[in-house]
């Protein structure tokens, strides 16, 4: 999924101060399951602001709605009949939906409610963790199932470096060494042949090098 | 011959090989370059210069190479993959080549984290591996690794740095092969201190034949101190320093500490010597160049040799 993180309330409250009216935007995609972006957080974050600017003598109407997904136009649509009464959209949805929520609407400013984070999975309850750069050309075959380009703080291909000590990437020893894990899961496989092999230098133009990406599937069209 | 690096030469014709290494200054002093490169001189076969090690911000490695070029001495070019993509790393190799660099150590380079700089952007747009392979490709073939012909190949002694006792273990002489593999001509290892499994080291590197196809130079660095015995050990990632020698340089009161880590240094070169398939030392002595020909001339290793 798509993970996410708060804005500090100061942050979102200076951005929405020059208006009176406007919608906060949820999603119940990625950030539902991350919990920062769903109907919940929603609920918390217009209360929170309603309360923090009618301390303040400014009062704010927000109008709370939750899309099923903002990065797809059937449902984006659903907010076409309701934006121009608002002055603004809060969006807590990841980055991709808050742009296309500014594509459709292009007479509304836009606000970004989260800080978007990367591909990652769910550690347990309250944790996830990065797993994947969409590099746009995958060799986890190669690698015993775990992306150096990701999990190796300085993306390298045949790793490790010399800071990698018990386990732990020398950036931080909370961060598991990308190529320990690499290793151990190639020796209990018994791939380490493809330890030994030197891989030629990374395309970077199927990543996000090569320009922003698009997908055109003949056959969907 | 691959270059017309005086190293190569030295080794080629079978002496004992000494290099050193020089960290260039925090600034735009040339002299400070040119203090050190006076203290090292004479001692050594070529000279490292430092590519903002640990991720500090110093005077480029290949500025510090032409300042050691000027004093006579033979610089030796390290290049992290770090800081520069394909394109920037190839051009120095050219630049350097041009201004008669002839030796080069290519590595990672690490984390941009531990510098002044900590929110710089992470480049590794290729690794060490590749950067060996990509620099022998341009010298041995005389082309760009997009195949397209050189005006003039660079000529490099082609480098690498291993350590023989980072995690984990089981890899440490596979990754040495990738790296001849990739291109190693010579190969400088981490700071020794554990003897015992710096030649466990050497036995599985044998049982591959790997010392005959590489020159390897075992790093040595002087302890001034217990403290900083102990500091290498706590701070510096891969630095394997056994309790029996940090309690002995501990034995000797403060004012002493400093020359017996001296003498422990000539003892483990000495030691380095007889191992086969050593092929000479890398002595770190780490902003203390000044004790440089005492280290080398102490282990029976000056005057340098001179090979033409
Ligand atoms: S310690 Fe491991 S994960 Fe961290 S940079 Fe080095 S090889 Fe990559």
């Amino acid at each position: 999924m798509i993970t996410g993180t708060e804005k500090p309330i100061e942050e979102i409250l200076a951005m929405v101060e020059p208006y009176q009216r406007l919608i906060l935007a949820g999603c119940h995609g990625c950030v539902t399951v991350c919990r920062v972006g769903g109907a919940k957080e929603v609920q918390v974050l217009a209360s929170t602001l309603r309360l923090a600017r009618e301390a303040a003598g400014r009062p704010l109407e927000i109008h709370e709605v939750s899309l099923e997904r903002q990065c797809d136009p059937e449902y984006v649509e659903k907010l076409r009949g309701l934006v121009g009464g608002y002055q603004a959209v809060l969006s807590i949805a990841c980055g991709a939906g808050i742009q296309f929520l500014a594509e459709k609407f292009p007479a509304t400013p836009l606000l970004p409610g989260i800080n978007t984070g990367f591909l990652g999975v769910t550690v347990r309850q309250g944790e996830w963790s990065e797993r994947c750069q969409g590099c746009g050309d995958c060799i986890l075959h190669l690698t015993g199932g775990i992306c150096p380009v990701t999990r190796c703080a300085k993306s390298l291909f045949h790793g490790p470096c010399g800071g990698s000590v018990r386990g732990s990437c020398e950036v931080d020893k909370e961060i598991p060494c990308g190529w320990q894990l690499i290793i151990d899961r190639l020796e209990a496989l018994g791939q380490m042949e493809n330890y030994g092999r030197l891989k030629p230098c990374k395309g970077w133009s199927s990543a996000r090098d090569g320009g922003p990406r698009r997908i055109i599937r003949e056959d969907m069209l | 011959m691959k270059s017309a690096s005086n190293l190569e030469k030295v080794l080629a014709a079978g002496h004992f090989a000494v290099t050193a290494e020089c960290g260039p200054p925090r600034g735009a002093d040339p002299e400070i370059v040119r203090r050190k490169a006076a203290l090292v001189k004479g001692n050594v076969d070529a000279c490292n210069v430092t590519d903002n090690q640990t991720s500090v911000v110093r005077m480029s490695s290949l500025a510090g190479c032409m300042l050691l070029r000027e004093e006579g001495l033979e610089p030796l070019l390290q290049m992290v993959v770090r800081d520069r993509n394909r394109i920037a790393l190839q051009s120095d190799l050219l630049g350097a080549s041009a201004l008669g660099v002839r030796n080069l150590l290519c590595l990672s380079g690490d984390h941009q984290k531990f510098g002044d700089d900590p929110q710089a952007k992470n480049v590794f747009d290729i690794d060490s591996m590749q950067l060996l392979d990509l620099a022998r490709t341009m010298r041995d073939e005389g082309v760009f690794p997009s195949g397209r012909k050189l005006e003039g190949a660079p000529q490099f002694f082609i480098g690498a740095a291993v350590n023989p006792f980072a995690d984990p273990f089981a890899i440490r002489v596979p990754r040495l092969k990738l790296k001849i593999a990739a291109g190693a001509d010579f190969v400088q290892t981490q700071c020794i201190y554990n003897m015992e499994k710096f030649k466990k080291y050497m036995e599985l590197a044998w049982q591959e034949g790997l010392p005959e196809q590489v020159h390897i130079l075992a790093g040595v660095t002087p302890l001034k101190s217990v403290g900083m015995a102990k500091f290498m050990r706590r701070m510096v990632a891969g630095m394997d320093i056994p309790e029996a020698v940090v309690e002995r340089i501990g034995a000797e009161p403060k004012e002493k500490q400093a020359a017996k880590g001296i003498e422990m240094c000539i003892e483990l070169i000495e030691e380095l010597k007889e191992i086969k398939g050593i092929a000479g030392v890398h002595v770190m002595a780490i902003e203390w160049e000044e004790k440089l020909a005492e280290i080398v001339g102490g282990a029976g290793l000056l005057p340098r040799p001179v090979v033409e």
